[in-house]
């Protein structure tokens, strides 16, 4: 008994990632019809006047935004968790039944959460605020959802063996305490039936802060739900996975808790970027451009230590198609981590915000970095969970290329399209009136609408390759016992 | 420290918590009493007006429209004069939004009408050709929520003394007020008249039948909250 291995119990494991790919499908192709109703307006109307409420761009925005955040990357954050957990703690979820409870209890509450978000967006039934749509029940239950996971954590981190916390936990502990805060503070609100004594709509409700307060308290919330969601969960895989999947040890445990704190400290300040030459006072924007010009540092540290982790290992970058997609999602956390400090700056924000250039950052950062390393660390979960190889090697292959390319003519055709329109909106002519009008900003974004549409469309259909493969490696691959699977990791079981 | 820290997770958790709480304290605290003062001349929202907000909000039309003026000249050449801080001070919640596929609207109260809209909501590439953006068709035919305008009207008024019923100072030196209704009864009363007014200036027939009926069609509301922005 004492001898054997630790039996793992990946139940909630598998759920999550099932969830992790078809909720991925339905954000990134819900993504994909508003592309191309951006290229081509009648798209809107796709399924006829009557549902039109229902299918045009604006209504279908926040399901895709949400349903990317709050749905793919969400359940891939918790389909890891729920297998690194308990790989790094060495306890297995099986040896308390308190903890499987709630981690069952955590998927079904979830599901409840996405069924009521689809519903009531399509709705219309908004808070108004981006990424923080929902209305006061939703948010009850997912900070209901939140604190089971926070239990399931620190239960789990309870009833460990192994007493230090690998860099992994670490994220994860991060990404818990700091969405909670985010999410507490942003969502309050007053639900406006009960404080007028039963009259209107039961669910809606209203901010307690107002205008440039509110523009604050929402920045500081969305831009961090991008450095608690996007960021350090996604860094929480890659130092696991990496290692892992190469079977090389981490580079540096310095550099690691470097860009660990380096990355806790600095990242809150950086919200007052999305608020530069507004009406919030000029010290904040300021201190929101400069942090975020520091923010490069500890981005780059985790990336760095990545990188270096393969060092002497090149070769596995061109014969392992798991290895890469771990390493073009750090070469673009990279990218992507340069190029907003660079938007960041004040002068460059003046011409980039509210342009396509910030929707192409945002998609480099999430197509190529979030959405490659989540779906990599399914592809190393996948044959350990199922006990069964991956179905196609060279599939893989093919969803790889197809999906860099989608990004990359993504990125490119966003930065374009959000120069040119930035320096239309302020070209003046001879006489110092405006050069064009703004429909002219507009008519001439239609070939790179369509180029990105092209690439989204890409993207899309790699994604139903991933699905494809993983449900073939699931139902009809060759059965694998995980001591058969290569590269025995450095860190052991 | 950092060892003793990894193998302490409870401390571990409070120091992690410190260290992302602190930012958030310095930069949104100081400010908060000065930001939410109102600039003079900004009044709270009438009942049909913000029953438009609703209608905004439920469109998200600042998923493509901006409503925040940069103090540039290109900006100020478009959009009119650049956005003050407590013009937004009954913006709950703010929309300044984060993309403009379309133009600012901050102050299209200012240059747009009644029937300009009407217009270009039912076919917006017939009023600007080459325009993206799509017809909203619907808001001819559904029903604004004046009740949950009303209850929200009530709300800001008692939990956060939004001067409803107080005298505003106006930038011309007059004072205006804005009333909040006693009842809901009287509250949509009040928004029928309103709405009245915006009808008379539309041709679509269904909406003044609606209107004469005394129903509020969500475009009237819409078009209330829009030329309110100025």
């Amino acid at each position: 008994m004492e001898n054997r291995p630790l039996e793992y119990d990946y139940t909630v494991a598998k759920w999550f990632m099932l969830t992790t790919v078809v909720l991925g499908i339905v954000g990134m192709l819900v993504g994909v019809i508003l592309a191309w109703q951006m290229a081509f307006p009648a798209v809107n109307l796709m399924a006829g006047e009557g549902l039109a409420e229902y299918t045009n761009f604006s209504r279908l925005r926040p399901l895709h935004t949400d349903s990317v955040i709050f749905g793919f990357t969400l359940s891939g954050i918790w389909a890891t968790w729920y297998y690194v957990g308990q790989r790094v703690l060495k306890v297995s979820m099986a040896e308390s039944k308190f903890l499987m409870v709630l981690a069952k209890l955590h998927f079904f509450i979830y599901l409840l959460v996405v069924v009521a978000v689809v519903g009531s967006l399509l709705l219309g039934i908004s808070t108004g605020k981006e990424y923080a749509d929902f209305e006061w029940p939703i948010d009850i239950a997912v900070v209901v959802v939140w604190v089971i996971w926070g239990m399931s954590i620190f239960g789990l981190i309870g009833i460990r063996r192994e007493k230090s916390l690998y860099i992994s936990i670490w994220y994860y502990i991060a990404t818990f305490l700091g969405i909670a805060m985010l999410y507490l503070f942003n969502n309050m609100e007053i639900p406006t039936y009960f404080a007028s004594g039963g009259i209107g709509a039961w669910y809606h409700s209203v901010s307690m802060y107002s205008g440039t307060n509110d523009a604050l308290v929402q920045w500081w919330y969305g831009h961090n739900a991008v450095a608690f969601g996007f960021t350090v969960p996604i860094v929480a895989m890659i130092y696991y996975f990496l290692p892992k999947e190469s079977g090389q040890a981490v580079y540096s445990y310095k550099l690691s808790l470097l860009a660990f704190w380096g990355l806790m400290f600095v990242y809150l300040w950086a919200g007052g970027h999305h608020l530069i030459y507004s009406t919030v006072p000029d010290w904040m924007q300021t201190m929101g451009s400069v942090f975020s010009v520091v923010l490069i540092l500890p981005s780059w540290g985790s990336a760095i230590n990545m990188l270096l982790t393969m060092k002497g290992e090149w070769q596995q970058v061109a014969s392992s198609p798991l290895i890469k997609f771990m390493i073009l999602a750090s070469t673009f956390y990279m990218f992507s981590t340069l190029e907003g400090p660079i938007q960041a700056i004040k002068s460059v924000n003046a011409l980039a915000h509210f342009t396509d250039w910030i929707v192409g950052h945002v998609h480099d950062g999430v197509l190529g970095w979030v959405a490659f390393m989540i779906m990599a660390a399914l592809f190393h979960m996948a044959p350990r969970v199922y006990k069964r190889e991956i179905y196609s090697k060279s599939l893989m292959n093919t969803q790889f290329w197809i999906q860099t390319l989608g990004v990359v003519l993504y990125f490119t055709s966003m930065w374009i399209a959000g120069i040119t329109q930035g320096m239309m909106w302020r070209a003046h002519d001879e006489f110092g009136n405006l050069a064009y009008s703004f429909i002219d900003t507009v008519t001439v974004l239609h070939p790179y609408y369509t180029i990105r549409a092209v690439g989204g469309t890409l993207y899309l259909v790699g994604m139903f390759l991933f699905a494809y493969n993983m449900y073939k490696t699931m139902t009809s691959s060759r059965r694998v016992e995980e001591s058969e699977l290569q590269n025995a990791s450095p860190m052991g079981a | 420290m950092f060892h003793w820290l990894e193998k302490h997770p409870f401390f571990f958790a409070v120091a992690v918590f410190l260290t992302i709480a602190f930012a958030g304290l310095i930069e949104i605290l100081p400010n908060f009493a000065q930001a939410s003062q109102p600039t003079v001349g900004t009044k709270p929202y009438t009942t049909l007006e913000l029953a438009g907000r609703h209608v905004y909000i439920k469109n998200n039309c600042m998923g493509c429209h901006s409503q925040l003026i940069r103090p540039f000249k290109s900006e100020t050449d478009r959009y009119g004069h650049y956005s003050l801080s407590g013009e937004y001070a009954y913006d709950r919640p703010f929309l300044w939004g984060s993309k403009r596929t379309g133009p600012d609207l901050m102050r299209v109260g200012n240059y747009r009408t009644t029937d300009w809209h009407e217009n270009h909501m039912k076919d917006p590439a017939a009023v600007v050709p080459g325009s993206i953006m799509p017809a909203y068709r619907w808001m001819f035919k559904n029903a604004a929520d004046i009740d949950t305008a009303y209850a929200e009207q009530v709300t800001v008024n008692k939990v956060f003394n939004t001067p409803y019923n107080a005298e505003i100072p106006m930038a011309d030196g007059t004072k205006a007020t804005v009333p909040l209704a006693a009842t809901l009864d009287e509250a949509k009363a009040a928004a029928l008249e309103e709405a009245k007014v915006i009808a008379a200036d539309m041709k679509d027939q269904d909406v003044k039948d609606a209107v004469a009926a005394g129903q509020v069609p969500e475009i009237v509301a819409m078009i209330a909250y829009l030329n309110s922005l100025k």
